[in-house]
């Protein structure tokens, strides 16, 4: 059951998105946030609404999907815009309503940029394999090495934690099978009792990931690993045509919605 | 043929402990030769693997590897390059999400031109058969394949040396198949040198050098045949022998008169018949 769990959900494909570098994509998205938070107006809004679902259906990604992404965020969002309905100050839709005008429009801008703000970032994680993400990562941060900022070991442990995330959920799996062999209930109580049941599963979980941790870190000894000190790469990542494009395209794309946030549009 | 490690009275206790791992080992394993070390559990045979790469450093004595002493931290990185590990889990020596990615580790780290770590990696995922799975992801594979590709990533370094620590340990049958027999044609058709560390006969028996540990000491020491030959040591040792050998021995027992070297199944078999088809003859005459 708990095999259903995957992170980092990555779709592989072969779209002009999916092909894009990493770290063009990173830089994209952020440039996405920015104008999301800028826009003012209902233009800004269908102007980055326009954008994400030409994004959606140039990565050839289903729109079921991106719902089924969204679905654990339904509640954040409905509960965001209840209280905008309720809490906005402005004329009253009906005499001595509270509900007013004012707060249903910010009630479903809040819910579009909510929603907007997942989706962009599923596209970035649905079209790049969390190993060209870290990768990107790594390359795009390399300069806060300066600063002393151990960048190098940061993305290998992200990329590792993305690794062992299968195996210490097989693990799990296993821990739970055999405490309910031995009688061991998860299911019934109240959410104390239930959290104390976990218990038994955590104390032998945490004890083999330090097993494995020992063991890998000295695998990863055996195999000369130094650090990030003079490694290299087999896959280089390299800026094509299209990576200049995109990020012209992106920043065109900024530009626009703050010049509309300028207009008041 | 020059020795590319040796051991030269090592002994090795862990600092809390008061017994001895290993007592006074002195060895060598020339080079191109495929070596098992056989033992029980608490033999030692696994400290003794991890001494020929420099993980774990002798108490007292020397370990020498292609002539670098492996205490000599300046030089630790060219003795683990020397020496590739294979270790008994699978899930604990992959690190990368993709398997042509973790065979890259190793030169990525020795920091080889991207180009040729391409060439290293396909020819490493060749020669363990796994270049067809290079895009999985490692959790998906069989446990057999797992420690394929665990081999593919210690080749891809180039090692002049594969020490296997119990590469078979929790492997399932088929698994084990797959994994000795991928050890066997790096030693006979690529020219490894293997030192192969297990506790089953069966995977021995196609060694040049068997060697048997017991209690930090090496019990036996020699060709599988000759140390094989030896049934009532090694049960004394608590170690079981090959089921041909056993077999051979006790027919001898009956007064039958059969060589003790047999250690494959297929040979044993055909000795047997010739034995039984020239009783007949005997009793017919």
């Amino acid at each position: 059951m708990l095999k259903d769990i995957t992170l980092g959900q990555y779709f592989p494909g072969d779209t002009v998105v999916h092909r894009l570098d990493p770290r063009t994509k990173l830089i994209l998205v952020v440039l996405y946030i920015i104008a999301l938070f800028n826009a003012k107006g209902w233009g800004a809004y269908l102007l980055v609404l326009a954008v994400t679902v030409i994004c959606m259906a140039v990565s050839r990604i289903h729109p079921r999907n991106i719902f089924k992404g969204l679905k654990p965020m339904l509640f954040i969002i409905a509960l965001t815009a209840l209280l905008n309905i309720f809490y906005t100050q402005g004329t009253p839709i009906r005499e001595g309503w509270i509900i007013t005008w004012e707060g249903i429009e910010r009630a479903v801008k809040m819910m579009l940029r909510i929603t907007l703000l997942i989706v962009g970032t599923f596209l970035l994680t649905y079209t790049t394999s969390p190993m060209a993400l870290t990768d990107g990562l790594e390359l795009l941060l390399k300069p806060l090495n300066r600063l002393k900022v151990p960048v190098h070991e940061m993305t290998l442990m992200m990329s590792m934690a993305l690794r062992f995330i299968p195996t210490l959920i097989e693990e799990t799996d296993k821990i739970m099978s055999a405490q309910k062999a031995r009688g061991a209930d998860f299911e019934t109580g109240n959410l104390i009792e239930r959290a104390k049941a976990l218990l038994p599963i955590l104390v032998p979980l945490f004890v083999s990931a330090f097993r494995r941790a020992d063991e890998l870190a000295v695998a990863m000894e055996s195999r000369c690993y130094h650090g990030g000190e003079g490694r290299t790469r087999m896959k280089q990542l390299r800026f094509c045509t299209r990576d200049f494009i995109a990020l012209i395209l992106g920043a065109v794309f900024t530009a626009a919605v703050f010049v509309m946030k300028h207009f008041g549009l | 043929m020059g020795a590319i490690v040796e051991f030269e009275h090592v002994t090795f206790r862990y600092p809390e402990e008061s017994r001895d791992i290993l007592c006074d080992i002195c060895l060598s394993i020339e080079k191109g030769s495929f070596t098992a070390v056989l033992g029980h559990n608490g033999s030692g045979k696994s400290t003794l693997a991890k001494h020929m790469n420099g993980i774990l450093l002798p108490t007292q004595g020397k370990v020498f590897v292609a002539g670098l002493c492996t205490a000599d931290e300046d030089r630790i990185l060219e003795i683990r390059h020397t020496v590739g590990m294979v270790f008994q889990n699978p899930d604990n020596q992959i690190v990368a999400n993709v398997v042509e990615e973790d065979v890259a580790f190793a030169p990525e780290n020795l920091g080889v031109p991207s180009e040729e770590i391409r060439q290293r990696v396909d020819d490493a995922l060749r020669l363990v058969d796994m270049y067809e799975y290079r895009r999985h992801a490692p959790h998906l594979l069989s446990g057999g394949q797992k420690q394929r590709v665990a081999i593919a990533g210690v080749l891809a370094m180039q090692p002049e040396l594969i020490v296997l620590d119990e590469p078979t340990a929790m492997l399932d049958p088929k698994g084990r198949a797959e994994v000795i027999s991928t050890v066997q044609r790096l030693c006979r058709e690529n020219g490894m040198t293997v030192v192969l560390i297990t506790h089953h006969m069966d995977e021995c028996i196609d060694a040049d050098r068997l060697i048997v540990m017991s209690n930090g000491r090496i019990a036996a020491d020699g060709s599988p045949a000759e140390v094989f030959s030896h049934v009532k040591e090694m049960e004394d040792e608590g170690l079981d022998v090959p089921e041909t050998v056993r077999i051979v021995r006790d027919l001898n027992d009956c007064g039958f008169v059969l060589p003790t070297d047999l250690l494959h199944t297929e040979e044993c078999a055909d000795a047997i018949a010739a034995a039984v088809l020239q009783r007949r003859a005997a009793w017919q005459s």
